[in-house]
């Protein structure tokens, strides 16, 4: 029975990771400038990654490999945000600026 | 499945290289560059190569990318563009060169085929053997520092070389002291942060990696590589000055060398205790202790020299980078 | 399942590439480079699972590692670069 509940949260988990990852990746084809492309960048960094592990320790064959997993997940969680600031904040000393809005 | 994911990485690995050969912004064919290298790894584990693929992870996308960055950073952004004259008769050399290569090929037996003179001597030895003989679970370790040990020595002995080979033509200079590369990383108070988190994990996954290279995926230079990065890390984010008081290039330099005397030394235990050169078997009350005390310590060594090359090989190109923003005030 | 999963994450990353390909700056590529990073060690992640080995799980964990440094070290570089470049011109 637990084994079904399990079965089903992670194919939850991974489908919906699937579907974010894919969102945040047609978002940084389409959007028009760099700082809202580190935000869909953003998107498949946390959420999707968050999602895909989280389904695939809930899987996870041996404590071993949960371990891991969490190890895998404390670290990009740790790293990704720092990287898209030390991005952002390079681009802003560069001279990129972001593309404003016409006003209302 | 399989063959799915094989397509789709070979065609990233395409789009990029056709990429890499037509643009003209070198910072941005090193981030293609690493691309490639991290879609090659993936290809690696598809193929169920690990060791390999982690080699190629920590080297082609880490310690790579930083040195040709170091590089870029002396000379030029954006290549020149060159007059666009049909070059004929190169075209024709290759054209032919790759069409003989091809033709011999023809030759040799398919991939992965049964009969193939390699699986019938050589692979059923190692497989079937290397359980008994030596003990240790990872067949690629065991083939790569005893069967095979003396090949092994001899790569590290090329890393030294290249580790020697920077170090004379990059120089020495002499006051190192008054030297900084202006640090300009330390502002961010979130990098600090994170940058000082990281690096003792770093090295403990090194240590992780060094020493469970016997039971999976691992083994001396993939952890040198993750402890020379640990470092690089460090010294990006805080300066050049303060790393290396932390680990000063003259401690560097005696590491490379101990690292390959480690190797050398054990192949002449085994000579000394009765043997033949590097013949791990007499180095323990039996056989399969002696061959693990010899691997041990064989991966440590190559572990050691390929940790001071690497992080040896980036203190010279940024000494290198901050002499000249200090002749250039 | 994890079918959909791979499928998704190759999906993923061949816009990634096509984003480092195609963008206009600099920091686009580094952007789509970094993105490339944390979906091999996910790409890398499922395979292990559907193997079953979990020791594959460490090419992933060296990689998120790796890509950490890979950013930093570009962006360092290029802001010195940069540096250069305004005194050699100034």
């Amino acid at each position: 029975m637990i084994l079904v509940i399990l079965d089903i949260l992670s194919w939850i988990c991974l489908l919906t990771g699937s579907f974010l990852g894919i969102s945040g990746a047609v978002g940084l084809f389409r959007f028009p400038d760099f700082f809202t492309r580190i935000h869909a960048s953003g998107v498949t960094d946390t959420m999707c990654t968050v999602l895909i592990i989280g389904g695939l320790m809930l899987q996870a064959e041996s404590w071993q490999m949960v371990a891991k997993l969490l190890m895998i997940l404390l670290l990009l969680t740790y790293t990704s945000p720092t990287s898209a600031h030390s991005l952002a904040k390079s681009a802003i000393r560069g001279g990129l600026r972001p593309t404003l809005g016409s006003g209302d | 499945m399989v063959n799915l994911i094989d397509i789709v990485l070979m065609g990233l690995l395409l789009i990029t290289a056709f990429a890499i050969v037509r643009m003209r912004d070198l910072f941005a064919i090193v981030m293609l560059f690493s691309i490639y290298s991290l879609a090659s790894a993936s290809f690696f584990v598809n193929l169920d190569a690990v060791d390999v693929a982690l080699t190629e992870a920590a080297v082609g996308a880490g310690i790579s990318t930083v040195l040709m960055l170091g590089t870029l950073a002396m000379t030029r952004r954006h290549e020149e563009r060159r007059p666009r004259q049909p070059h004929l008769l190169p075209l024709f050399i290759v054209a032919v060169t790759g069409a003989v290569l091809i033709y011999g090929t023809l030759d040799m037996p398919h991939f992965a085929d049964p009969a193939a003179p390699i699986h019938q001597h050589v692979v059923p030895r190692y497989i079937e053997q290397s359980g008994t003989e030596i003990g240790i679970p990872n067949i690629v370790a065991s083939i790569l520092a005893s069967y095979r040990g003396f090949d092994t020595l001899g790569e590290t002995a090329v890393v030294f070389t290249a580790g020697l080979g920077v170090l004379t033509l990059l120089g020495r200079f002499g006051r190192r002291e008054e030297l900084s590369d202006g640090r300009s990383m330390y502002h961010d108070m979130i990098l600090r942060v994170i940058g000082k988190a990281l690096v003792p994990l770093m090295l403990l996954f090194a240590l992780y990696v060094q020493f469970h290279g016997e039971l999976g995926p691992g083994g001396g230079f993939q952890a040198g590589v993750v402890a020379a990065a640990a470092f690089i890390l460090y010294s990006i984010v805080f300066g050049w000055d303060r790393a290396q008081k932390i680990i000063s290039p003259f401690a560097l330099n005696i590491m490379m060398a101990c690292g390959v005397s480690l190797y050398a030394l054990v192949g002449v235990a085994g000579m000394l205790l009765g043997g033949e050169f590097l013949n791990y078997n007499v180095l323990g009350s039996y056989p399969a202790g002696g061959q693990h005390l010899g691997i041990f310590l064989v991966e440590l060594g190559v572990g050691i020299t390929v940790a001071a090359v690497m992080l040896s090989i980036y203190f010279d190109f940024a000494a290198r980078l901050a002499v000249r923003k200090l002749e250039g005030e | 399942m994890y079918i959909a999963a791979t499928a998704a994450i190759l999906i993923v990353m061949t816009l990634a590439v096509i984003r480092a390909v195609m963008g206009p700056t600099l920091y686009d590529r580094i952007l789509a480079g970094n993105m490339f990073g944390t979906k091999t060690v996910l790409l890398i992640a499922i395979m292990s699972a559907v193997a079953g080995r979990a020791d594959m799980v460490d090419i992933a964990l060296m990689y998120a590692l790796i890509n950490f440094i890979g950013t930093i070290a570009v962006l360092r570089y290029f802001e010195y670069w940069s540096e250069e470049e305004e005194k050699a011109e100034s």
